[in-house]
Parts: C-alpha cells; structure tokens; sequence
C-alpha cells in the first residue's frame, strides 16, 4: 500500500519532470525558428491578422467596460476622501501596470490561444505534424515560429490599444459622467505615470505574449506524448481546456512576479 | 549502390502501458530490405508495423539493437543528420496527412517551396505535371476535404514523391478505399516504382492483394519477425502462427492450393 503511494508520487514527479523538460526545449526551439530560413513572411502576415486584428474588437470592448467601471468605482471611492482629482492618476497607474496588460493577454489566450491550440492538435492526431518532419520541415520554424512573432508584435500593440481605450473609458465615466474636472484628471494622470510604469506594463505584455504561444501551442503540438489526455478529437478538446487554464494562471503568476522584481 | 536499403539488427522496443506493464512490439527482431524491391510489411493489427516504419523514419527510438539505411547507421541520430536522412524518404501515410488548410496545389508544392531553390514557376510546372500524371489535373484548386478517398491518396502520393525519393515507405495505403480504386492504387505504385525506381515498403494488411506487388513479404506476430523471398514462399511455411495467418488472410482456397503440392 505505502509502497504503491510512493510508485505513484514517482510516477507522477516523472511525468511532470519529462513535460517540464520536453517544454523548455520546445520553448527554445520555436525561439530558435525565428531565425531560420526561409522566414514564411506570408504566415506571419497571416497570424498578425488573426492574433492581432481579430483581437481588436474584443479588446476594444474589454478595455472601454473595464476603464468606464474603474472610473466610476474609482469616482465613489475617492470622493469619499474628497480626492477626485486622483482619478486619472488611480485609473491610468492601474491600466498600464496592471489591467491593461494582464486583460489583453488573458483575451488573447481565450481567443487566439484556444485556437492555436486545437490547429495544432488536429494537426498531430491527424499525422500532418509527421508528415512534416517526413518531408523533413522543421515544424517548429513552419507552424509555431510565425505565431510567436506575429504575439511578439501584436500582444504590446494590443495592450497599447487597451491602455488608450480604457484611459478613454475611465474619462467618460469619471469626466462626462460624474463630473470630475478633466484638467485635474489629465495633470493627475501626466504626473504620475512616469516611463518605469510604462516599460513595467511593456515588458509584461512581451512576457505574457511569449506565454501565451508557448504554452497554447506547445499543448496542442504535443497532445499525443500528454499523460491522462486520452487519444482523438476528445484530447484535442481536453488539452484546449487545459491550455487556456494552464496560459491564464501563468498569466497571473508571471504577473505578480514581474510587478515584484521590477516595481 | 547497397544492395540492402533498410536493415534491422536485433532491433527490440516495447512500450510501457499506463498500469506499468510491458508491451513487447519487437523482440530482437532482424531483417533487411533489398533496395529497388518492394518488401510488404504484413501482420495482425498491433504487431508492430506502424511501429517499424516509425523507427526507419526516426519518429520513434528503438529501446535497442541497430538500424541502417543505405549502410549507414541510424541508430540515435538527431538534429541535422536525421533531416538528412529523412531527405531520403517519402511517406503515404494511412490517412494521406494532407494538410487539411491548403490546397492540393499548395500541397504537392510545400515540399519543392521549403527544400528546394526552385522559382515559383519551376515548381508550378513540375507540380501540375505531376497532378496530371496522377489524374488530378483539374483538382489542384480543392481542399483535401473535397476529394474522395482515392484522390487524397494520389495527392499524397504526388507530394510524397516531388523531391524523388530512394525509399517510398507506404502507411496501410488502401484503407478504406474500394476494390476498384484499391486496384488502381496498386498500379500507380508499380508505374511510379518504375519511373524513380525507390525502394517501397508497405504496410499493410490487404492480404493477399498487396502480394502481387511484393518481392519480399515480411510477417510481425508477437514481437517476432518472419521474412520470406516472395509472396509464393510464406504459404510453404510450416510455422503454426505463419500458417493460421496465411488462412486467415487469404483463406482455404490458397490452403488447398497447398495440399495440393
């Protein structure tokens, strides 16, 4: 009995050892495809429309709703100190560290990770990932390496996007609708975002970018070698789930430990 | 040129199921595969034969033993030298492994865009000669999931043969295809086997139709290997599991046959 606990704990520190393992090298060789030739600009171009410009509305609605709710949360709460004049500074410090590139990585992940993942998923369980090591293309400079550009470019752009609407939607709440001086929103606002906040909420949103590709897609490349995934359409749909779950969670974690070594 | 193309020495692996135990594919097993001949892989189903090709391809690592092709060894290669070996190899898979998001054009054309230096109007030329020579011109502009069966096989078959390769290695290439279209299939082997002149191995278990292509049949039961010289030569087996297979696939009319002699 006691012996069967400690073959399973083994088993299990194994398989999460080899996953481990198997991802840091997956992670260095889709960095490595970046720059090998020939350079497929065509999917690049293809993957910055899907990742990128289909991303747009939803991070358009995203940020207009969440800089309108914290203008407005923001409103109540500092007029209870009689410090209205705080509200651009509260809603844009806490938009471009924080919400900004956080919500545009976890939208990302939801919409375009989720795909990547099942694209690639049915790609291996329908031998097309072997057919390409056969014809011996590399799969990783092929099918992951422009996806990972095409997030390195469009994650920041996104999140860019995320900070000017939600800043936008933070004035309409807390300006337009609750009556608080613009002059004083914009001055506390220029006062006291300085170029740290905005490389802290840069270099999340590079951060988060290079995760989301990494882990979305490296669950569906290996959905065959996952432990527990069972086999068919039914793995591809069951390592979706877990690559979304997996990709926000570390979105989260990363999230606290960037803000604690570079606040 | 080698007169042996593939060869297996004391090749054994064995896959660990999820309760711990062992499932031996192959057991030592030895054999070679002359080169320009057609050798058919026969045998039950998960005897090891998707398996074999896996190991000759590189996708899977053999627990031990050794495996040549064209005299070289290729037993652990990685990196470059494995792309290298697969430059000598072109593989039918069971289901084609068209890419399902491009077009049979921008199919066949994949291998000669990413390996060779060829221009864009090179490889549109060689690309419709070849859909032409399979009877897939007119098709070049669908999706894999607009043809039928058969045409998906051709298709693969056009792009797995683009680069010209020494060993056509074929994955159960009549599943789910009619007796008719199976037939044509078989003809298409021959006539391209005849133009390049690669050495094929099939997997298969169409038995006995497959055999009228094969020069040499090798039989997987158990982990154990059984090869013999020609398609004729494994009903004179007088192996227990040889002969159950032989009545099994082909059944009694080829048993009688047997008596007979």
């Amino acid at each position: 009995m006691q012996l069967n606990t400690i073959s399973r704990f083994g088993s299990t520190g194994l398989v999460v050892v080899t996953d481990m393992g198997r991802m840091g090298l997956y992670l260095l060789q889709i960095i490595q495809g970046c720059f090998r030739v020939p350079f497929r600009f065509s999917e690049l171009m293809r993957q910055l429309n899907f990742i990128g410009v289909g991303s747009l509305v939803v991070i358009f609605f995203t940020a207009a709703s969440t800089g309108m709710v914290l203008g407005l949360q923001g409103y109540y709460s500092l007029h209870k100190f009689g410090a209205e004049g705080m509200l651009g500074s509260a809603v844009s410090l806490t938009l471009i560290m924080e919400l900004g590139p956080v919500l545009t990585a976890l939208m990302v992940t939801g919409r375009a990770g989720s795909a990547m993942c099942a694209e690639l998923g049915i790609m291996r369980i329908s031998e097309q990932i072997d057919a390409l090591d056969c014809m011996a293309v590399d799969p990783f400079r092929y099918l992951i390496s422009p996806k990972l550009l095409a997030a390195f470019i469009s994650v920041p752009l996104l999140t860019v996007l995320f900070d000017v609407v939600g800043i936008a939607g933070g004035y309409v709440a807390g300006v337009q609708l609750m009556g608080v001086n613009p002059g004083s929103f914009f001055d506390g606002m220029q006062r006291s975002v300085t170029n740290h906040d905005i490389m802290l909420g840069t270099v999340k949103s590079f951060v988060f970018a290079v995760l989301i590709v990494w882990i979305c897609s490296g669950r569906g490349f290996f959905v065959h070698q996952i432990k527990g995934a069972g086999f068919g359409a039914r793995s591809v749909s069951k390592v979706t789930t877990q690559a979304v779950v997996l990709s926000s969670i570390s979105i989260l974690v990363f999230d606290y430990l960037l803000t604690a070594i570079l606040i | 040129m080698n007169d042996i193309s593939i060869e297996f020495k004391e090749v054994a692996k064995a896959f660990v199921r999820d309760n711990g135990s062992r499932q031996v594919i192959l057991d030592n097993v030895s054999f070679s595969i002359p080169a320009g001949k057609t050798t058919v892989i026969a045998g039950g189903s998960g005897q090891g034969k998707s398996v074999t090709l896996k190991l000759i391809l590189g996708l899977m690592q053999e627990d031990s033993g050794h495996i040549f092709v064209g005299g070289d060894e290729i037993t652990g290669i990685r990196g470059s030298k494995l792309k290298e070996l697969r430059t000598r190899f072109g593989v039918l898979f069971q289901g084609s492994a068209l890419f399902d998001s491009m077009t049979v054009f921008e199919n066949v054309a994949l291998p000669l865009k990413e390996r060779t230096k060829k221009t864009d109007s090179e490889i549109k030329k060689q690309v419709l000669s070849s859909l032409e020579q399979l009877e897939l011109l007119g098709h070049e502009n669908k999706f894999p999931a607009q043809l039928s069966g058969g045409m998906k096989k051709r298709a693969g078959l056009a792009r797995a043969l683009q680069l010209k390769p020494e060993i056509m290695l074929f994955d159960e290439p009549t599943t789910g295809l009619d007796p008719v279209m199976t037939q044509e299939i078989y003809q298409l082997f021959a006539k391209t086997q005849e133009q390049i002149g690669y050495t094929s191995v099939i997997v298969s278990h169409d038995i006995p139709k497959v055999f009228n292509l094969a020069d040499q049949v090798i039989v997987l039961h158990n982990g154990e290997v059984e090869a013999f010289p020609s398609p004729e030569a494994i009903q004179w087996s007088s192996k227990p599991h040889i002969r159950k297979f032989v009545k099994t696939t082909m059944g009694e009319i080829y048993q009688s046959h047997l008596v007979e002699q």
